[in-house]
């Protein structure tokens, strides 16, 4: 690294690298402009580690962008990655509206995914698919909103950290379902899994022959939603109230404690759809232990949509993009796909913490300082 | 020699200027102030003095040699030191811990504790100001934890203290100690200044004083030679007439009534202001508001003011007593049902209780009517009856914002003040609880909200003012009712009360003075 350190400070990347860290820790900027500026930021240096490990930045990020868009199927591979991140992220998005911080969108996803499985498995042929399918959807959500429903009791009423609860949960959720699966629902097989779900009873595929559901539509609806719920409605005002100054909304009639529960119902609704799409579109079973962490995933996520239910869809791409780019860029051209992980941990770190972007800064102070306007 | 001098200093905040070519000068061991309006530029000035902000264009010299300080360290390195309006202090820690924080003596990576104790037990007791130093920061009152804050900037050496709006978060007897902690700090040789907008503060304490207005230096004067009222003109840019009172009429209806309500301590909207639990924080009151007149109530803060509002307004259940509203008990109600039958409350915590600061003016000024015609309708927002509304207030109160979309956060306290007062006035209530509604204004701001209150009075309503300014009880109130730990110890129209009996009563020591 001895001699690529002088790169990192002097080199044309660099410039770049700090040009776009002053512009970052400017006030005033907009969300939008800041995270997309924080996500290219991570970029030119995750081209810089790329290229400090030896490997071409170009082969790198042709392969990354040829893996997330260069086909069809391809594309369509990044959407299905993208889809139980559309919902986490919108979950604990919606909960922080709230000033809640829902670090169980795990668990809730579990034991949505495992309420859909149980429905359409026990609903049987007799009923027709579309019902099943949508009962199942709500069976799911229904089963997020229970456990995410039981933290936010506490913290209402007796002002119980929601981000223990909800941690806590997170075991009985993983471990209450595995349980379930392993006692009621297993298939027989070497592996801890319901039975494959009828085919008329899944999600359907968006575009026919690749892996993407319509999952992820109804992962876009979702945001319309619970942005529509927000911006316009007078629930939405007060869970945002609540979540900015609770005692000011008290003072003006809020009922707190309803509108801290009403908005944990939401955030695990919202995350245990996010199991449904993820057993009834891309997996068609429950698998114990299938998800490889999309509910703390969608934290990142909702840290990069800055808790906007519309960035959410953008950060949920990008994710998808980078996961499912990265694995082409690993097989292809032979480049660890954990550069792309340590790219979206570069992403949050610049989002989540602005004062990195005036680090970045402070070391250009003596030419701001000269050239006038910084 | 000054001990700083300041030469056409100019800041800008993007397009608004300010200061604007500010000159500033202190002599040695003078206390001088900074008086001018909110927003007049005096905190921005003493912030550049500081460190905290850089400056456009100017110089500044201490002691005469020129210096440039790229932050606060730098200032404190050259003896300056400042006090801010909202204390900087860690709760958790004892009163020694935080005031040796960042210069602490260490043995080996640990606090040297014992010698930390001696070093602000030797401070404190050199300039006279008595702190518990083993004491947590968060079980000592406001007048302590400022103690604390001026003492951490002595221990770091400093000879020039910046106090910014000190007497803002204090009680009256409070200010006089602080007062006599400034005079003694002045006879060490400490040059002290102090900014405000207070004149009764300014002639109090001050050798010299200087005005700013709008971002310049009207004037700088020794305040024995200026009067109240020159001084008042000079900052606020006009003459200022204290508005007249029409007679008043006793026979209005009861639209408020309190019987016999008693708070006991314990857990409850405001069990933060601490105290032993079971303690009675109101004993045994009983008032009647009745439309047409404003009832003052005065007392020294903390004397039961609080838990009025509180219960008033449906934040807590009185232990024993009801409380009517147009003859119906509202005792049990919450704040929502008491909003909906026509109350509109002040409250005396403007940023905790009364705004959202990161919700926009637009959608503070419907805070409380979210669910109500015509800004919902079937529990969907309605926008554009909002923002119609929000333009109304706006314009109606003179609230300066660059927006409706503005957080209110970045408001000036005097614009989100008036926010708040037009927001509950405009609701058409026939009782109006106004807790402190001045706190923390300027004159031309405080003027402002003092007319709109005798305005509601001539329109019948009846107003309940809750207000630690005795002035400014006296001024507005028919009648004034005065407390004291928990109870009411007078009760008479505004006339029959001297400045003095009022004094006395609030002290506790007027009980039986005249009847």
């Amino acid at each position: 690294m001895g001699t690529r350190e002088g790169d990192l400070s002097r080199g044309p990347a660099a410039r770049v690298v700090r040009r776009a860290a002053g512009w970052l820790a400017r006030p005033g900027v907009s969300d939008i402009a800041y995270s997309a500026v924080a996500v290219l930021l991570a970029l030119v240096i995750g081209a810089i580690l790329i290229a400090a490990s030896g490997y071409s930045v170009i082969d790198a990020y042709a392969n990354l962008f040829d893996g997330a868009f260069g086909s069809i199927y391809n594309l369509a591979n990044t959407l299905m990655m993208a889809t139980p991140l559309l919902f986490t992220g919108l979950s604990v998005a919606v909960a922080f509206q709230c000033g809640l911080f829902n670090v169980g969108a795990e668990g809730q996803l579990y034991v949505g995914g495992l309420a859909s499985a149980v429905v359409v498995l026990v609903l049987g042929p007799a009923v027709p698919g579309v019902v099943r399918v949508l009962l199942a959807l709500v069976a799911g959500a229904l089963a997020g909103a229970v456990l995410a429903a039981g933290p936010g009791y506490m913290k209402a009423r007796l002002g119980a950290h929601e981000v223990i609860t909800t941690i806590m949960l997170n075991y009985v959720g993983i471990l209450l379902t595995t349980f379930l699966v392993k006692t009621y629902l297993k298939e027989p097989g070497p592996v801890d899994q319901t039975p494959l779900l009828p085919v008329g009873a899944r999600l359907p595929e968006l575009i026919p022959g690749t892996r993407v559901s319509w999952g992820i539509v109804l992962g876009v609806a979702a945001v319309v939603a619970v942005d529509y719920i927000l911006r316009r409605t007078s629930v939405g005002y007060e869970i945002q109230a609540v979540g900015r100054n609770a005692a000011a909304a008290e003072y003006a009639g809020v009922n707190v404690p309803g509108r801290i529960v009403l908005a944990m119902v939401m955030s695990g609704a919202i995350a245990g759809l996010a199991g449904s799409s993820v057993v009834m579109g891309t997996l068609y079973r429950f698998i114990t232990n299938f998800s490889p962490g999309y509910g703390f995933t969608g934290i990142a996520v909702a840290v990069l949509a800055r808790n906007k239910p519309w960035g959410v869809l953008p950060a949920a791409l990008l994710f998808g993009m980078l996961q499912s780019g990265g694995m082409s860029m690993q097989l292809f051209a032979r480049i660890p796909a954990d550069l792309m992980t340590l790219v979206q941990g570069i992403v949050i770190l610049f989002v989540a913490a602005p004062a990195l972007a005036s680090m970045f800064l402070a070391r250009s102070r003596f030419g701001a300082r000269t050239g006038g306007r910084g | 020699m000054w001990a700083v001098r300041m030469e056409k200093i100019t800041k800008r905040f993007g397009p608004v200027v300010a200061n604007d070519a500010v000159d500033f000068e202190v002599a040695p061991a003078e206390i001088h102030c900074l008086l001018g309006e909110n927003g007049a530029g005096k905190t921005t000035l003493m912030r550049i003095l500081f460190g905290l902000y850089r400056k456009d264009a100017g110089e500044i010299y201490v002691d005469g040699k020129p210096v440039s300080f790229s932050g606060p360290r730098d200032a404190i390195a050259h003896g300056i030191g400042m006090v801010h309006q909202h204390f900087m202090l860690a709760g958790r820690l004892t009163v020694t811990e935080n005031i040796v924080a960042g210069a602490e003596p260490r043995r080996g990576v640990l606090l040297d504790y014992a010698k930390a104790r001696e070093m602000v037990r030797e401070v404190s007791e050199r300039y006279g100001l008595k702190v518990d130093p083993d004491a947590h920061v968060e079980s000592i009152s406001v007048g302590q934890q400022q103690r604390v804050e001026i003492l951490k900037a002595l221990l770091r050496g400093a000879k020039v203290l910046i106090l910014d709006e000190p007497t803002a978060v204090l009680a009256p007897q409070e200010v006089g100690d602080l007062f006599d902690i400034m005079r003694r700090l002045k006879e060490g040789g400490t040059t002290i200044i102090f900014i405000t907008h207070k004149l009764k503060e300014t002639a109090a304490i001050s050798d010299r004083v200087t005005v700013l207005r709008d971002g310049r230096r009207v004037a700088t004067m020794n305040t024995a030679d200026a009067s109240p009222a020159d001084l008042a003109e000079l900052m606020v840019g006009r003459q200022i007439v204290p508005p007249a009172r029409k007679g008043h009429s006793p026979d209005g209806k009861v639209v408020l009534e309190l019987q016999n309500v008693s708070v006991r301590g314990g857990l409850g909207a405001g069990a933060r202001t601490g105290g032993a639990g079971g303690k009675a924080r109101l004993n045994n009151v009983s008032l009647q508001v009745r439309s047409g007149e404003i009832l003052g109530i005065a007392g020294v803060e903390g004397n039961g003011q609080l838990e009025l509002e509180e219960v008033i307004v449906g934040l807590r259940k009185p232990t024993s007593g009801r409380v009517l509203l147009n003859g119906r008990d509202i005792t049990r109600l919450g704040p929502r049902g008491i909003r909906d039958m026509g109350v509109a409350c002040i409250p005396s915590d403007r940023l905790r209780r009364g705004i959202v600061d990161s919700f926009s003016v637009a959608q503070n000024l419907i805070l409380g009517e979210q669910t109500s015609a015509p800004f919902a309708a079937s529990g969907i927002l309605q926008p554009r009856k909002i923002v119609e509304h929000a333009a109304k207030i706006v314009n109606m109160f003179d609230v300066r914002t660059a927006s409706l979309d503005q957080p209110v956060g970045s408001l000036s306290g005097g614009n989100q003040q008036k926010l708040v007062v037009g927001r509950e006035l405009s609701r058409g209530p026939n009782l109006i609880v106004a807790a402190q509604p001045t706190r923390g204004l300027d004159i031309g701001a405080t003027d402002y909200i003092h007319r709109q209150l005798l305005a509601m009075r001539e329109q019948g309503k009846a107003i309940l003012l809750i207000s630690a300014e005795l002035d400014e009880v006296r001024a507005l109130s028919d009648r004034i009712a005065v407390m004291y730990e928990g109870q009411i110890v007078a009760l008479r129209p505004a006339e029959e009360f001297t400045e003095r009996d009022l004094g006395l009563l609030m002290a506790g020591q007027g009980v039986g003075v005249a009847s």
